[in-house]
């Protein structure tokens, strides 16, 4: 079986319309990015969260009852999951830096099955906030070096924009909807970075493997034909992964929903961005066939000319 | 033709063998097993062994299996609800309340298979249930503690040397003395020097005051030592505790992560870790008036208690003893009256000052005073009062104890041993069993559809070769498992993710590669020679993007903690694996089957 083989279609002729549709996303998210903000959890944030299992299907009223008058009217109390399981969020409190508020709260709602307990003081938070960002920066740097070594300077500036493009989107419509983000959130954008690039280098590689064998032709009919014959294993890649997470995105639970729904969001725009935006750039950084010519003397060089 | 030289076969048969020997065990998993060792770190007899089964045996617990391992008793059970009450049993039973049960995972695999080193994957807390907790050391109260410290020491050099002050104290950046005379100042300068390197002196603009830092070199050293101490003092008391496999290590430099394993009740957990309990025994003052105690006058050598019941108690200001000088302490019911009680052993200065204080006191009441700190503050309250029947030697009890659970608690602190430096709980990760087992449930069932969905989909679209492909996909996923095994890392939710993410791409090698094959087809090429260069072209394009994704996972294991960590493992193995499995492994599949054949066509 076989789908999309031997087509031939202009990608980069729709390079204007992509442009147009990855700067819209892009401002979209990081408007949202800078005036909403992420909805983060308390890892970043730092707080309490409780989750229970109850026998019957919760009755979220009296859970709210019992946690004001147990003095905890800022917590917010919601079904996860199951209607049998309850999930209790209290945020971080100013003076109260006590890991003793889950007791409490176990203790407010006895008769109930402890599932999972979580506290992160302020100071952890604001921690893990500033690593997850240099997590982001060091995984940015190392594939820039990588790239360049393997390939030059301007590609790895294309592979370095196609992943920005990938996170700013991935992390900005976790914004825009206003989805938990929390650390396997972040965790999964930096396995997207990795996924994205995946993508991009298997069109890199066929794109410098076409300067060499095609030295006559232009970059963008190069270009494009590289995307054009990565097509169909770009898409059969994504589809199976994407299959995959779906699985979990379904069958995972509470806990990695998160982390699938950025995988899917990342495995969509990552493949998008491969195809439209890692290439667009090649063109836009004037990469032509002189970048890929293998470091010759000069005298080989003038021999080598057609 | 394609062929592979008959050693390269059977390297990759071997390791294929290799690989499913090492994930067998978790086809077996693991036992909820309870076990049983002693307080003093004893091995334990063959005796004991058979009390435990006789235990189980009348009570009708039924159990896998019994049996000595290394000096520890070990029970299996078939599943985890006989086996907590196997351990709330022999908790209560009387013989055994100087042993320490502890819930943990028993391998269950065959013995041949243990005998090669197989073990099930190692689940991290978010799979098995446990606590995770991340604890700070009180810098601060380790400066001021040293600082009183060195307080009292200068005070008694002082005066051994006739060096007179008119005041010694803690101001708001260390220690200020005021000495009597400038001469005097002269003379402890010099005393200071010489006998406390540790401390920076800054002469203030004020005569005769000095003021006293201690150095940053001495206060590191300093604050290390009370690090230590608490991480020994932690280790022994969750030692105590009853847990399988702790974790207690130390993290950056004032910071001790703990991890314990199937613990559920997170509040005696915290107490336990966290308390700061210790006992100090003091002679009762009975001449004293109580009523004018409580209206606020105190005779000038006592100090007002409070006993449990709430009645007040005048004991003298003099210590006769603390919990430092305790070496062993255990719980137990008291002879003659039954009520809980903690027995106790002194070492032996201590037990010379005892024996001294109580010879000289025969007659008089003394009480014990049970001291706990709670948020930076002494809670102090009497325990116990008793009249002095006579001479009190290394060994006695004390009793007044609420509960056996509460007599058990404090001969645990007592025997850990104090905590050097207060520590406070700033990151706390619970998991239940319940969600323990959900959590697995979860991630096995997505992996098994994940599976399937993607081995359906290759064997659709590449027919033949997409067989191979599938063939080095099962293999992938069982070399994942056994390196998993085999390492032991944690397994964690995230992990499995992991896992299940692989699988989607691990497929991506064999696309490359049958992209290619077609491709070469497509250009006119015979089948076998377009399978060789299939292979050989898509080589580097697979080798990039497996060390570029590897980047981004070793970025991820580094900066990551806990279930994240337990992401990038996964995701590390993954990539490598699925290399292995998607250009040797199905090369030598594609080899073996259309190799020796003239081929008419490829199944791509």
């Amino acid at each position: 079986m076989s789908l999309l083989s031997n087509t031939k279609i202009d990608f980069l002729s729709k390079a204007n319309a992509a442009l147009y549709l990855s700067l819209g996303l892009m401002v979209l998210c990081s408007f949202s990015f800078f005036n909403k903000g992420l909805n983060l959890g308390i890892d970043f944030t730092g707080g309490t969260l409780v989750e229970l299992g109850f026998e019957q299907p919760a009755d979220l009223d009296f859970v709210r009852e019992r946690l004001e008058e147990s003095g905890y009217a800022g917590a917010s109390a919601q079904i996860f999951g199951s209607p049998r399981e309850v999930l209790i969020r209290l945020p971080a409190q100013v003076d109260v830096n006590s890991s003793d508020v889950s007791e409490r709260i176990l203790a407010a709602l006895p008769n109930t099955d402890m599932r999972r307990v979580e506290f992160v003081g302020p100071q952890v938070g604001s921690e893990l906030t500033e690593d997850g960002f240099l997590a982001l920066l060091y995984a940015f740097g190392g594939i820039l070096i990588y790239v360049m070594l393997r390939f030059t300077f301007k590609f790895a500036i294309g592979a370095v924009i196609a992943i920005v493009h990938d996170v700013v989107v991935t992390v900005g419509l976790f914004s825009v909807f206003g989805l938990a983000f929390d650390l396997t959130v972040l965790a999964a954008v930096l396995a997207v970075i990795g996924y994205s690039l995946n993508d991009t280098i298997v069109l890199y590689d066929r794109v410098r493997e076409n300067f060499r064998s095609y030295r006559n032709k232009n970059s963008r009919d190069i270009i494009n034909q590289s995307i054009n014959q990565t097509l169909s294993r770009t898409l059969v890649t994504s589809g199976t992964t994407l299959v995959v997470v779906l699985a979990l995105f379904f069958l995972g639970g509470e806990l990695i929903h998160g982390f699938a729904t950025a995988l899917i969001i990342g495995i969509v725009v990552g493949t998008y961005s491969s195809i439209f935006v890692a290439s667009t750039s090649l063109i836009f950084l004037g990469v032509n066939s002189v970048d890929l010519m293998p470091v010759e003397k000069d005298g080989e060089d003038l021999e080598n000319r057609p | 033709m394609n062929q592979y030289s008959k050693l390269r076969y059977i390297a990759i048969l071997t390791v294929f063998v290799l690989g499913c020997l090492y994930a067998l065990p978790n086809f077996y998993g693991h036992d909820p097993a309870l076990q049983i060792s002693s307080l003093r770190g004893n091995s334990l007899s063959n005796e004991v062994v058979v009390q435990v089964n006789d235990i189980l045996t009348d009570n009708r617990i039924p159990f896998k299996s019994i049996g000595l391992d290394t000096g520890k008793i070990l029970v299996r059970f078939s599943d985890s609800d006989k086996r907590d009450m196997a351990r709330d049993l022999m908790n209560a039973s009387t013989g055994f309340q100087n042993y320490v049960m502890a819930l943990s995972l028993a391998n269950a695999s065959p013995e041949w298979l243990q005998s090669i080193g197989g073990k099930p994957m190692s689940m991290g807390l978010d799979l098995r249930g446990g606590v995770h907790f991340l604890m700070e050391v009180d810098t601060k109260a380790v400066a001021k503690q040293s600082e009183s410290r060195f307080i009292s020491e200068i005070k008694n050099s002082f005066r051994k040397d006739k060096i007179r002050y008119r005041s010694i104290v803690r101001g708001g950046i260390g220690i200020q003395i005021v000495f009597i005379n400038a001469n005097m100042k002269e003379r402890g300068l010099i005393l200071l020097s010489s006998e406390f390197p540790g401390l920076e002196s800054r002469e203030n603009g004020e005569s005769n005051t000095v003021e006293l830092s201690v150095s940053t070199d001495t206060l590191a050293d300093i604050q290390k030592t009370a690090l230590q101490q608490n991480l020994q003092t932690l280790r022994n008391r969750v030692n105590e505790f009853g847990v399988s496999e702790p974790v207690i290590q130390q993290q950056g430099i004032n910071r001790i992560v703990v991890q314990l394993p199937g613990v559920e009740d997170t509040a005696e957990a915290k107490k336990i870790l966290g308390a700061t309990a210790t006992l100090e025994f003091r002679m009762v003052d009975a001449t004293g008036d109580i009523q004018a105690a409580v209206a606020g006058k105190v005779p000038i050598k006592s100090k007002l208690y409070s006993e449990r019941d709430g009645n007040k108690i005048l004991l003298g200001k003099t210590v006769i003893l603390t919990g430092e000088y305790i070496i062993d302490a255990s719980s137990g019911l008291e002879a003659q009256s039954g009520s809980p009680a903690v027995f106790i052993t002194l070492n032996g200065k201590g037990a010379r000052v005892f024996s001294r204080i109580t010879g000289q006191n025969i007659g008089k009441p003394m009480a014990v005073v049970y001291i706990e700190q709670r948020k930076g503050r002494a809670v102090e309250e009497v325990i116990s009062v008793a009249t002095i029947q006579g001479q009190l030697g290394k060994r006695f009890q004390i009793s007044g104890l609420d509960s056996t659970q509460e007599a058990r608690t404090l001969a645990l602190l007592l025997r850990a041993g104090a905590l050097a430096a207060p520590i406070e709980i700033i990151e706390e990760r619970t998991v239940g069993p319940t969600l323990g087992k959900d959590n697995i449930d979860r991630g096995f069932r997505s992996m098994v559809l994940g599976l399937s969905l993607v081995l359906i989909f290759m064997a659709v679209y590449y027919r033949g070769l997409g067989l191979v492909a599938n063939v080095a996909l099962t293999f992938n996923v069982i070399l994942i498992v056994a390196l998993l095994s085999v390492l032991q890392a944690t397994l964690t939710l995230p992990g499995i993710a992991g896992i299940v993410l692989t699988v989607g791409m691990a497929v991506d090698a064999n696309v490359l590669i049958f992209q290619r094959i077609r491709e070469e087809v497509a250009n006119g090429n015979s089948p076998q020679s377009s399978i060789s260069a299939g292979y050989d072209k898509a080589f580097s394009t697979i080798a990039d993007a497996s060390i570029t994704t590897l980047i981004a996972a070793i970025v991820l294991f580094s900066f990551g903690t806990g279930p994240i960590k337990g992401f990038a493992v996964t995701l590390c193995i993954g990539i490598l694996t699925s290399m292995f499995t998607a250009i040797a492994g199905s090369r030598a599949i594609v080899n073996l089957v259309f190799g020796k054949r003239r081929l008419l066509k490829v199944s791509v």
